[in-house]
């Protein structure tokens, strides 16, 4: 209690203690009125102690409904100010929107509710989850890369159509896949993602640093298409579903623009191109855990 | 029967343990299973050391027994071991052993691509010579003179190969 009314009457003592003086506190006063001067007028200039007397530790003289009454807390209420922003806030948001509607005699528009009321109410209530913690979405996972991929370094592919082949990597996408060019010329490789789990990188690099790839070469862009608009009957669903990709003009121009500039530095290393041709094999002998990449 | 014995001064090659790879001198025999060894030159500390894991080498140094490593260090590079090791076959095997045990995969392409046009150099020799003895009769023409040229270039190509990238 003892301490409650002497960390309490710090804040509420601004005003009305800043008048009184106790003759315990003048050293404490003097500080607190050098410090005040610094700050605004208005603050406190000291504080009063404790105006519940200690009969034993933690018992003091006053209830709680007597403090109140010698504090004086009853002429002291305080609100936060108002701010401008809770001013203009006070405009509540539109609850109905005036739509056109078509067809003959019909009124020409409806009022329609913005933030309709629930359907449906299930029975019993539905149960509260318990909090997890440190439970992410896919979009905020941590991406890491190997240290021995960086920009420039030949990588040989594993899986998929283009298994073993030996292919540029360019940099990592947001989604953490690699986006990886053959060059197109050298081993019919384009612009694609690869995962970096299946993908063994080389010592060999390429010095890409100069080369810019453009920034609309994204997850979004190398995402696989599929229509979803089943309006008509079934037989007909499995027709409009691109069965045969095409290479659309965008891709084309998108590879030559980044091919020509990483051509150009793979030409200054001697062999390398042959290299790139080439594909990746084990023969007899040939251990991978013994080999060097 | 045997070259190469166990003396003063036989120079040793350590083929496993704490020192694989380096050479030693021996300085003196502790026992029958142990010597006193020194290697000044090759940074292995005079200690004792088995027999087992030492491969004598053809290289005796002038010492008198229990020399210390000031005396080892002196006829060490009077002899000038180190150069002499590194000219001898043992050593540039060893050495090429490790090349090819470093070698990156771009590098296995290059040996490749050597190896490939060194063979097609041999063949054609082999096949001009053939086609002439064929055509001449019975002429046992020994192609042993192109073979040994291309074996050469090759070896210049391997290396250039495996030094190229680093």
């Amino acid at each position: 209690m003892a301490g409650e009314t002497a960390a309490g009457e710090k804040k509420p003592g601004e005003k009305a203690a800043g008048k009184k003086k106790t003759g315990e506190k003048k050293p404490a006063e003097q500080k607190a009125s050098q410090k005040a001067a610094g700050e605004k007028k208005k603050r406190v200039k000291k504080h009063h102690a404790s105006r519940n007397p200690v009969l034993a530790r933690g018992i003091g003289r006053y209830s709680r409904s007597a403090m109140y009454a010698r504090k004086a807390l009853y002429k002291r209420k305080y609100t936060a100010p108002e701010t401008k922003i809770e001013k203009k806030k006070k405009e509540k948001p539109r609850a109905t929107i005036i739509k056109p509607v078509g067809g003959d005699k019909n009124g020409g528009s409806r009022v329609v509710k913005l933030r309709k009321m629930p359907r449906y109410y299930p029975t019993e209530d539905v149960p509260r989850k318990l909090l997890s913690h440190g439970k992410k979405p896919f979009c905020q996972h941590k991406r890491r890369l190997r240290a021995s991929i960086t920009p420039g370094t030949v990588l040989i592919l594993l899986t998929g159509r283009h298994r073993g082949k030996r292919v540029v990597f360019l940099k990592q996408l947001a989604t953490g896949l690699l986006l990886v060019t053959g060059p197109l010329v050298i081993n019919r490789v384009p612009l694609r993602r690869a995962h970096q789990k299946f993908v063994i990188a080389t010592s060999t690099k390429v010095d890409i640093s100069g080369v810019k790839i453009p920034k609309h070469l994204t997850d979004a862009y190398f995402k696989k298409k599929r229509l979803r608009k089943p309006k008509h009957q079934e037989g007909e669903i499995f027709d409009t579903e691109k069965e045969k990709y095409e290479i659309t003009e965008q891709r084309k121009s998108d590879q030559k623009a980044v091919d020509s500039q990483v051509l150009a530095q793979i030409k200054k290393v001697p062999q390398l191109r042959g290299y790139l041709r080439s594909t990746f094999c084990l023969s007899n002998g040939v251990y991978p855990h013994k080999l060097v990449f | 029967v045997f070259k190469r014995f166990v003396e003063i001064g036989r120079v040793a090659f350590i083929s496993f343990g704490p020192h694989a790879g380096k050479l030693v001198a021996i300085v003196d025999v502790i026992d029958q299973n142990r010597a006193l060894v020194d290697g000044p030159c090759s940074g292995v500390r005079r200690q004792a050391m088995p027999f087992k894991c030492m491969q004598l080498t053809d290289f005796v140094l002038k010492f008198p027994h229990s020399a210390r490593q000031k005396c080892v260090r002196l006829a060490w590079e009077k002899e000038n071991i180190n150069e002499k090791w590194a000219a001898t076959r043992w050593a540039k095997k060893i050495e090429a052993r490790e090349k090819k045990a470093k070698m990156t995969d771009f590098d296995r392409y290059k040996v490749m691509k050597a190896k490939k046009m060194r063979n097609r150099i041999i063949k054609h020799e082999m096949k001009k010579l053939q086609k002439m003895s064929s055509k001449k009769g019975k002429k046992p023409e020994k192609p042993e003179k192109p073979e040994k040229s291309e074996k050469a270039q090759k070896s210049e190509k391997v290396r250039k190969a495996q030094k190229a990238p680093k």
